[in-house]
């Protein structure tokens, strides 16, 4: 349980991470190390350098833009569950972070460093998913922007270069959200709490005053190696009036995209799951957005 | 592996730990829980699993609890440490939640009481209001094998009273 021997580097600033990461070669960057440590820790990785990304100040961090709400790859998952701004403009992402680990690994673990590691059950690349974030990249040969549609290429891998760095990712929150009508829910289920989720189901619901849905997105966790959202059940919702019968019929859609299978875990099992939660975050959505009106 | 330069692999820390100040050379792959035990023989934080699933490793890192075993001990130049060591006063007595594991039977074996203690005594030191919900969940992180978690749960209950003052 030890990691192989590794050159340790701790840039500054981006610019000297961007050096290190042109000059050097099997890097690996370590953000929370959550999931990194016990990589190196039972030699599944072994790099010869570490880029300690930790004492990066611009990459922490959360802020307002013109674009959404902007938060920076080295923002702790304490820090951004606990963030005025986040429970102001993106509550559900607040509520999805109350399922990621436990008080220690929150501690340390980052918002960037999960949506890197992109594990098929992780709550906030589902997150990520729901509001179409843009994911914030860069590297020695310059910067771009990845919508999270195509930021994963296949099972664990980040649109990313060898080279390439996330430092940041921007949700375009919902305008309105906490006035009158956007409202909001996320459910999981898991083994235990704090483990990865089986599936996971988050939804964002806009009403009218007559609880007309002008906008909806779901989006599910666990179900592919990616993030998927529920295209044919958000259009399904728009124009109608959000009740129970409607929450019902759509979130049978749920159960009939294709799962992923594992040794533990049937499609079927995984499909019924699928809808029971997004039923139950439909329906959070649908009380939050109406005060409790509707129950 | 392709030859990597001693300046490289070994850096020099400064760490206080338990309000003792210590600097040493470490190896920079060796994690925070290795360096605690061996180099500075503090063998009160226990390591279960390596890996951050037990919790056995808990310490307080700048006053959050974290898993020793998933940081480097060269990501904690300059913190402040506290482990189980640190809990009790120099003259012997013992933190609220020691004190309260000591009444409710916490422990059985202790391979997982100093994470337990270290997680509780900084989760209701920010807190001491936590109701029985709020303390599984802080301690969700931690496994048990002896106990089936009931007295530990009883113990932080008292230990939160205690430190909220109504006794
Ligand atoms: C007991 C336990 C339970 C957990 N439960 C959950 C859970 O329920 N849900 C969940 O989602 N997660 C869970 N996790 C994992 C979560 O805690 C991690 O925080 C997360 O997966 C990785 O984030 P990190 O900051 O720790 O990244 P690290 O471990 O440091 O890095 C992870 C990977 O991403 C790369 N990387 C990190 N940051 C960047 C960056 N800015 N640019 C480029 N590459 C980068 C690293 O090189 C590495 O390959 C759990 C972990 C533990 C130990
Ligand atoms: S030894 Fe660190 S979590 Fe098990
Ligand atoms: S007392 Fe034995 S593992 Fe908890």
């Amino acid at each position: 349980m030890k990691a192989s021997a590794f050159a340790y580097h701790d840039p500054k600033t981006v610019q000297e991470l961007n050096s290190l990461l042109g000059s050097l070669d099997n890097v690996r960057i370590l953000a929370g190390g959550q999931s990194l440590m016990p990589m190196l820790n039972m030699r599944y990785a072994f790099p010869d350098h570490v880029i300690d990304i930790n004492h990066i100040a611009d990459l922490s961090g959360v802020a307002m833009t013109p674009a959404g709400l902007r938060i920076g790859a080295m923002t702790r998952q304490r820090i951004v569950r606990e963030h005025p701004l986040v429970l102001e403009h993106a509550p559900v992402l607040a509520e999805a972070l109350h399922w990621v680990g436990h008080v220690q690994t929150r501690s340390r673990g980052t918002i960037g460093g999960s949506l890197c590691h992109l594990d098929p059950a992780a709550e906030q690349p589902c997150i990520a998913a729901l509001y179409d974030a843009v994911l914030h990249v860069a590297g020695p040969r310059g910067a771009r922007d990845v919508a999270m549609r195509d930021w994963v290429l296949s099972y664990m891998t980040p649109n990313l270069e060898p080279d390439e760095a996330l430092l940041g990712l921007t949700l375009p929150v919902w305008s309105g959200l906490q006035g009158q009508n956007v409202g909001h829910g996320f459910h999981e289920f898991a083994r235990r709490h704090g483990d990865y989720a089986i599936v996971a189901a988050a939804a964002l619901v806009s009403l009218d005053a007559g609880s007309v849905v002008r906008r909806a997105s779901i989006a599910l966790a666990g179900v592919d190696v990616r993030p998927v959202r529920l295209e044919a059940a958000e259009q399904a919702l728009v124009g109608h009036v959000l009740d129970q019968g409607l929450i019902a019929k759509v979130s049978a859609m749920a159960a009939i995209i294709e799962m992923m299978e594992d040794a533990h875990i049937t499609p079927a099992y995984r499909g019924r799951l699928a809808q029971t939660m997004t039923k139950r975050a439909l329906t959070d959505a649908l009380n939050r957005a109406t005060g409790g009106r509707n129950v | 592996m392709s030859e990597l330069d001693h300046a490289q692999t070994t850096r020099h820390i400064r760490v206080t730990v338990n309000g003792v100040q210590y600097e040493r050379d470490v190896l920079t792959r060796t994690h925070l829980g290795d360096f605690l035990r061996q180099d500075l023989g503090l063998t009160g934080t226990h390591l279960g699993c390596e890996h951050g699933v037990c919790g056995a490793c808990t310490i307080i890192l700048d006053g959050q609890p974290i898993r020793s075993c998933l940081m480097l001990a060269v990501q904690a130049d300059g913190a402040v440490i506290r482990t189980i060591e640190g809990l009790a006063q120099a003259d012997g007595t013992l933190h609220p939640v020691q004190e309260a594991f000591w009444d409710k039977h916490g422990l059985q074996c202790g391979f997982c009481t100093p994470g337990m203690v270290t997680t509780l005594a900084a989760v209701l030191e920010a807190d001491p209001t936590m109701d029985e919900v709020a303390i599984r969940e802080a301690i969700s992180g931690n496994i048990c094998r002896c106990t089936g978690y009931e007295t530990i749960v009883d113990a932080a209950l008292q230990a939160a009273s205690r430190m909220r003052g109504d006794h």
